[in-house]
């Protein structure tokens, strides 16, 4: 990036050159400003009294700074129960998708035999069809098997096979490594599974590791499956406890300043996640066009 | 060793399997894949054709279930006006909302690929907002929105525009909507940001010699570089905004007066609230075919603008 920086910018058509630059970052950060709007007014509202989220007019900066507003949102709603069912359904879930696809995407990319490529064209094409098709019957399925009202819905799927995305990213990095490495450890006595776990696990990290965040983010913010499945209120994950809140609080008047505190909360972990993996994350979309 | 793991992938008695080490290989391959295919038994293709048997029926769960043959589809035609008024709603979201996105999209992504200072720093910053999705962000908007507490009527007022009722107004929602999609404009402009880092330089050089203009050069370089990917935007566009459900069941339940009742807000409200569980089913159906179609259109549209670098090199 800085390699363009450091040579052109004067030495070419000067002028000319100079304002397109600068119309260039004028619109890039105008841009950027609008789209900031929103969270700040998220961050201005969640420190906020309820008196001045409905001021006229509205201020940026509250007065006084209302960091009670976070404990207090975090109190309003069974927040530890619903983080609890949150993180055991999102963990439980990105360990059956890793660890499923990874084996599945591995026979995928090193082993021969008759119907591979067929199977694999199955794989993708699965990718295609929008889950509304089979909602209902999987619905009735769960519900026939006694797992409506409970976790195994949302879990339990993602132990057979890990989903198309996943097996198709998977197997395009294990296709990356270099083929000798598994003719080396088969001289060495090694067996497949060897060969698997000794070799191409440790050499995948970074793509397990991209798929194991995009698995959290869409576990994490997941909200038609647990909608769908949850009944009870002590199963509730985040996400579906955040659309009943406003009945939690038991006021007439929605207590956006709170609203805003625990979906700010809500979103941290996915906040953090992105700025500390933003390369590996950015990089695993610019790859595959997975949506986040 | 090796003969131990396929007799564990198919046991037969004591004796050594007399295998070849390709069929071996192929019967280890089917171990490995086996989770996928049960899964895709189990979990796809079982719905999948039980979704067809179901769609020919009625059924509310408790009661069995009737057999109405096309009367499901015949209905969404006839009696269910509000199938229509979803079509639409949906038509407009993504036949105005897709473009916008994804002109706004490139826009942003070529101007970031410019050499800027702090590159990665502002491509991180843009694609944020669609990190955080879901309930959270739909309620977030909400009060954006709010028509006299929300910042956008604020920020208007301020410039002597009396701002309208957003998503509150029946005229309003479903364009606000559209809006607030733009906010998630990082996630396609991340992925023409790598397509446009992987156009050769030396044929903007050419084209430079050639004499070619900043527009030219986008058309007759940039364009035809990037279109694979403008086409793979376009076709997870359709999909995505065909299948739009938690903005509105949070933010306005398909209103005010039905000006946000999109597709699939109809379909779960059928089968999940008044139980119509073979009627939801032929509604899904109904999604695929019309996700089916635009996708077929697009693709066959590709003739005419795509350009795949391979077909150059002949």
């Amino acid at each position: 990036m800085t390699r363009g920086a450091a040579i052109p910018l004067w030495q070419r058509k000067s002028v000319h050159h100079m304002v397109l630059m600068a119309m260039t970052y004028f619109l890039v950060l105008a841009g950027l400003v609008v789209l900031m709007i929103p969270f700040g007014w998220m961050i201005s509202t969640s420190l906020k009294t309820l008196q001045q989220a409905f001021a006229f007019p509205p201020t940026w900066i509250p007065s006084p700074i209302r960091w009670r507003n976070y404990p207090d949102s975090w109190n309003y709603m069974p927040f530890t129960l619903y983080l609890r069912n949150t993180v055991i359904i999102t963990a439980s879930s990105m360990l059956g998708q890793v660890t499923s696809a990874s084996l599945v995407a591995y026979a995928f990319a090193r082993m021969r035999a008759p119907g591979r490529d067929l199977l694999f064209m199955l794989v993708l094409s699965t990718m295609m069809l929008p889950a509304q098709v089979t909602m209902i019957p999987r619905f009735i399925l769960f519900k026939y098997l006694g797992w409506f009202n409970t976790f195994k819905p949302l879990i339990v799927p993602f132990y057979f096979g890990g989903g198309p995305f996943a097996i198709f990213l998977l197997r395009q990095f294990y296709m990356t490594l270099p083929l000798e490495l598994d003719d080396a450890a088969t001289i060495d006595g090694c067996s497949r599974f060897g060969i698997f776990w000794r070799i191409i696990l440790p050499l995948s990290k970074p793509a397990l590791g991209t798929i194991a965040i995009f698995a959290f983010f869409w576990r994490w913010n997941d909200f038609m499956n647990p909608l769908i499945y949850l009944r009870s209120q002590h199963l509730r994950t985040l996400a579906l406890g955040l659309t009943y809140f406003r009945d939690e609080t038991g006021q007439t008047m929605i207590p956006w300043n709170l609203l805003m505190a625990v979906s700010l909360l809500i979103a941290l972990p996915c906040l953090l996640v992105f700025f500390f993996f933003q390369r590996v994350f950015v990089q695993g979309i610019a790859l595959t066009g997975i949506k986040g | 060793m090796q003969s131990r793991s396929a007799s564990v992938a198919r046991p037969r008695g004591r004796t050594r399997p007399r295998l070849t080490p390709r069929a071996r290989e192929a019967i280890e391959f089917y171990t490995y894949v086996s989770p996928w295919i049960i899964g895709f038994i189990v979990f796809t293709l079982g719905p999948l054709l039980a979704s067809i048997g179901m769609a020919l029926t009625n059924w509310d769960i408790l009661s069995p279930a009737k057999f109405v043959g096309l009367g499901n589809f015949q209905r969404m035609l006839t009696k269910d006006r509000l199938f229509g008024t979803s079509l639409k709603v949906t038509g407009i979201y993504s036949f105005a909302g897709i473009p916008l996105r994804l002109s706004l999209a490139l826009f942003l992504a070529i101007l970031l690929n410019q050499p800027l200072k702090a590159k990665a720093v502002l491509r991180t910053l843009y694609y944020t907002p669609s990190v955080v999705s879901g309930v959270g962000v739909a309620l977030l908007w909400m009060w954006v929105f709010n028509p006299d507490f929300g910042v956008i009527n604020f920020l208007l007022a301020k410039i002597g525009i009396q701002g309208p009722g957003w998503v509150y107004s029946k005229d309003w929602a479903l364009f606000s909507l559209i809006l607030m999609s733009l906010w998630g404009v990082g996630q396609p402009m991340v992925i023409f940001l790598a397509s446009l880092q992987g156009v050769p330089q030396t044929l903007y050089e050419a084209a430079e010699i050639d004499g070619a203009g900043t527009w030219h050069k986008f058309t007759s370089v940039t364009f035809p570089g990037i279109s694979p990917v403008i086409l793979f935007n376009l076709v997870m566009g359709i999909i995505g905004s065909f299948q739009v459900f938690t903005q509105a069941f949070i933010m306005t339940e398909g209103g005010p007066s039905y000006a946000t009742y999109f597709y699939v807000l109809n379909l779960y409200y059928n089968a999940f609230r008044d139980f119509r569980m073979g009627y939801g089913c032929a509604l899904a159906w109904v999604l695929f075919a019309i996700i089916l179609v635009l996708t077929l259109l697009v693709f066959r549209s590709t003739a005419v603008w795509l350009y795949y670098e391979g077909e150059r090199k002949r």
